[in-house]
């Protein structure tokens, strides 16, 4: 019965997002206002449905109702009830009905606050969200139910959850990534809105722009939770595997990241209109790319029999909707558009072209190591592989210009800048790096790698540059803190997310470079002595757990000197009813290295397979994540964008006031 | 030139040239870490209609099933070797070091990574086994059309405690995406 009522539901939110997707266009055609006007309820109505539709399932989940398919497949009555919950996004269509909840979420957040927002521009936004989930809610109720039953062979019991998802990176990583990728699905509303108006100025992109912020924030924290989440429950000690379903979350990252700071020249300087509007395409239709590749079984292609080939067909022909639909809007109206400011070829304009150069080459290249071993394959030209070393070369080279581009912008003013009046500065800041960049590996490890010290300096030059620029704002003031502090959110943000990249370019060129990595045969009493740090294997015990039996094996490490550093258990987990096993590495991490065990296999003397890994400067690449993420919350949060909206409840309380004493005046 | 149309004429070439690096790298990376896929039988007999076979030194991947009995492990270290087959009777011999992923099993599909050291024989740098125990490495699953594939769960896999509840169930479970196991 709930399981229909979540199926009725859903029906019913698409019906809200059909009618969202036709009203309010044909009231703004008509400049009918009470048309316009219904596209804030529709929304809503869509978020309830949908909301309701997801309750059903965690209902489904949490009372265990095998009758359900979806439930069947991916729980039991053993998994502990915090698993039972995230088990609802555990597979293809709960993730999917996830994913349309963040859908509506964000629409209705953007009805919430469309009252800063013209009533025409808003109905026109909000008619485009109500398209983009016409297309979602018939993929789901066509291909993906969630809510099929298994009437009448009903299961005694699921068959339990995928063992790697039964973990709490887990409970808040799609979540988070989905908030990434369907927020860009607003910034790209805003975008085809702006194009079917006609209008594309600065106004628009101050709208759109904390949007786009907040898309970019949720999908860092996702991608950094992900790769959190690889590398400890993988057991392979990576943090990034250049594999096509990260890369498919990462393409829209690199284009979202270029389409935020292309908005931030459309909202000040009034130019890179049309570019913007182009990258805001980009961004969702990569999302939508992402979503193809992940959901329609292409990229393992054994899947193709398992899973329905409708599903690919259905995405594919979607997302080439959305792309001709908006590309030929774009070529319509970016016609008319014109951009009539000037500026220099040492200006802040230019700087950030460049930076979307290399963020677009890079969008480019991460597609072209993902789709061409597809397209190798569909041409029957053979398989291919393309592996880390590709994309590691690629990075390595576009990160060089990136990073001082990156060190100049902030630096330099809009329209003209003197290069002799920052000349000190940069050179300052370039020695230093280059000083530090070589000592600091230097005094770390005794050998200095040139990669590592490549990516130290560029850091570094990052750091001392943005040092620099906060230096050069509050020079005329006499009161230098204060005046740090007045700079605003939006210039913190910058600040922030730009030390971010520099904390994450640290964590990256020394764990590349000094990670170190050892196999080694080890039982009950062994030790075995690397980088200063002595492992002993203390003793193997077995334990049962809820859904899994564990050899957990306990590991004390100390220092050759002797003090204690800490113990670390490392597990090998067999998950009894999807029989698998599954490794649960152990970590004693601090801020500068990680220490991480994972168990191999057991040997035929009882010993075991043991590999160790010393991983220096691991979390700075998370903590630099979590740092820009940080900093796209204070910019979001600029007063420039609060203020507007409260001057604009004013002026509609005034407003509303005026109307009650006209009526009152009528009576 | 006007000043204007010189500022659009350095910006343009600049960009072009950027391109022309870029696309220039990608190639250069591109034509030094493609790796072909093969399966034992291609290694032995050649690929396609002119019968192209792996040189001896050339970074490959090979995907096949890792014949049952074949894993053997040499004294006291780590290193494991095995064989792989696809439709018979060709089988490669892998030598590894190291720790195999936790789905490798005999019989199961699985992709090495590594250097072909003799015409029969890969020195693995990686072994991968997708989460999914009726994976088969997808060049595989086409050379193996119309062969009867046995899944994995009906071998006998005495190393960990035996469970038949639902052992015969087929995965189905497709976690939303291709992660493997190394």
């Amino acid at each position: 019965m709930i399981g229909e009522l979540g199926h009725f539901a859903l029906a019913l939110a698409f019906a809200f997002s059909a009618l969202l997707a036709i009203i309010p266009l044909v009231g703004v055609a008509r400049g009918h206002g009470g048309q316009m006007a219904l596209a804030r309820p529709l929304t809503y109505g869509m978020f309830v449905f949908t909301l309701i539709s997801f309750i059903a399932l965690v209902w489904g989940f949490l009372a265990n109702d095998f009758s359900i398919a979806y439930v069947a497949n991916n729980s039991n009555t053993a998994l502990p009830a915090i698993y039972r919950f995230t088990a609802v996004w555990g597979s293809h269509e709960g993730s999917f009905l996830l994913w349309m909840l963040v859908q509506a979420s964000w629409a209705a957040a953007l009805a919430l606050f469309s009252n800063r927002l013209p009533l025409v521009f808003a109905a026109r936004v909000l008619a485009v969200m109500g398209m983009i989930g016409v297309g979602f809610y018939l993929f789901m109720l066509l291909t993906s139910n969630p809510f099929e039953r298994t009437i009448p062979l009903i299961p005694v019991d699921g068959r339990d959850l995928n063992p790697l998802l039964q973990d709490p990176g887990m409970i808040i990583h799609p979540p988070l990534l989905y908030m990434g990728y369907v927020g860009f699905s607003v910034a790209f509303a805003f975008a085809i809105a702006a194009l079917l108006g006609g209008r594309l100025d600065s106004a628009w992109a101050r709208w759109s722009r904390p949007w786009t912020i907040a898309a970019w924030v949720f999908l860092t924290l996702g991608i950094m939770v992900g790769s959190w989440w690889a590398y400890y429950e993988l057991g392979w000690g990576g943090w990034w595997f250049w594999d096509p379903v990260e890369n498919a979350s990462f393409m829209p990252w690199l284009a979202g990241t270029a389409l935020m700071h292309s908005l931030a020249v459309t909202e000040k300087r009034g130019t890179f209109k049309s570019w913007t509007v182009l990258l805001a395409i980009a961004a969702f239709s990569l999302s939508l790319l992402g979503t193809f590749l992940v959901r329609s079984g292409v990229l393992v292609s054994v899947h193709a029999f398992a899973a329905d080939p409708t599903r690919g067909m259905f995405l594919l022909s979607f997302l080439g909707v959305v792309i001709a639909g908006s590309l030929l809007l774009y070529a319509i109206r970016a016609a008319k558009v014109q951009s009539h400011s000037r500026y220099d070829l040492f200006s802040r304009e230019v700087l950030l072209l460049g930076n979307n150069v290399v963020l677009v080459t890079a969008t480019v290249v991460v597609m072209i190591g993902t789709l061409l071993p597809l397209f190798f394959q569909q041409l029957g030209l053979g398989n291919i592989s393309i592996g880390e070393p590709f994309f590691d070369e690629m990075f390595f080279w576009m990160t060089i210009p990136f990073a001082l581009i990156l060190g100049l912008g902030p630096l330099t003013r809009w329209r003209r800048q003197d290069f002799s009046e920052i000349r000190n500065s940069l050179a300052l800041a370039f020695v230093l790096a280059v000083a530090l960049g070589f000592a600091l590996p230097w005094i770390f490890a005794d050998v200095v790698h040139g990669l590592a010290a490549i990516g130290l300096i560029l850091a570094l030059w990052v750091v001392f540059t943005t040092v620099a620029e906060l230096r050069m704002r509050v020079a005329s003031r006499e009161q230098k803190w204060p005046a740090l502090v007045k700079l605003g959110r939006s210039h913190w943000g910058m600040v922030l997310g730009h030390l971010g990249f520099a904390v994450m370019v640290i964590g990256i060129a020394m764990v590349q470079n000094y990670e170190i990595e050892r196999t080694v045969r080890m039982g009950p009493g062994d030790t075995f002595e690397q980088s200063g740090y002595v492992f002993t294997f203390d003793e193997m015990y077995e334990w049962e757990g809820p859904n899994f039996i564990s050899d957990t094996a306990t590991f004390s490490v100390t220092r050759t000197d002797g003090s204690r550093v800490g113990i670390i258990k490392s597990e090998k987990r067999f998950y009894v009813v999807t029989r698998q096993i599954q490794t649960q590495t152990g970590l004693q991490v601090n801020a500068f290295r990680d220490l991480y065990i994972a168990l191999g296999e057991e040997l035929d003397d009882g010993s075991w397979a043991v590999r160790i890994h010393i991983k220096p400067f691991v979390r700075w690449i998370w903590a630099g994540s979590i740092l820009m993420a940080i900093g796209g919350i204070f910019s979001m949060t600029d007063k420039r964008y609060r203020l507007r909206r409260r001057l604009k409840a004013e002026r509609k309380r005034e407003h509303d006031a005026e109307i009650a004493n006209e009526k009152e005046a009528r009576v | 030139m006007n000043p204007r149309r010189k500022k659009r004429f350095i910006m343009t070439s600049g960009i072009i040239g950027g391109v022309a690096i870029a696309t220039a790298l990608v190639l250069y990376a591109l034509s030094q870490n493609i790796d072909l896929f093969y399966t034992p039988t291609e290694i032995i007999n050649g690929k396609g209609a002119e019968q192209v076979r792996p040189e001896v030194g050339q970074r490959i991947r090979v995907g096949g099933l890792v014949v049952p009995g074949s894993v053997r492990r040499e004294g006291s270290g780590l290193t494991v070797s095995f064989n792989l087959i696809d439709t018979g009777p060709a089988e490669v011999i892998v030598d590894y070091e190291g720790i195999l992923p936790d789905l490798f099993r005999e019989g199961q599909g699985i992709v090495a990574q590594g250097i072909l050291i003799a015409p029969n024989r890969l020195q693995a740098s990686e072994v991968l086994a997708r989460h999914d125990e009726e994976y088969m490495p997808p060049g595989l699953a086409e050379a193996l059309k119309g062969v009867e594939h046995v899944p994995p769960s009906q071998w006998d896999d005495s190393q960990y405690r035996s469970n038949d509840n639902g052992a015969d169930d087929k995965s189905e479970n497709e976690s939303g995406g291709g992660y493997y196991d190394r």
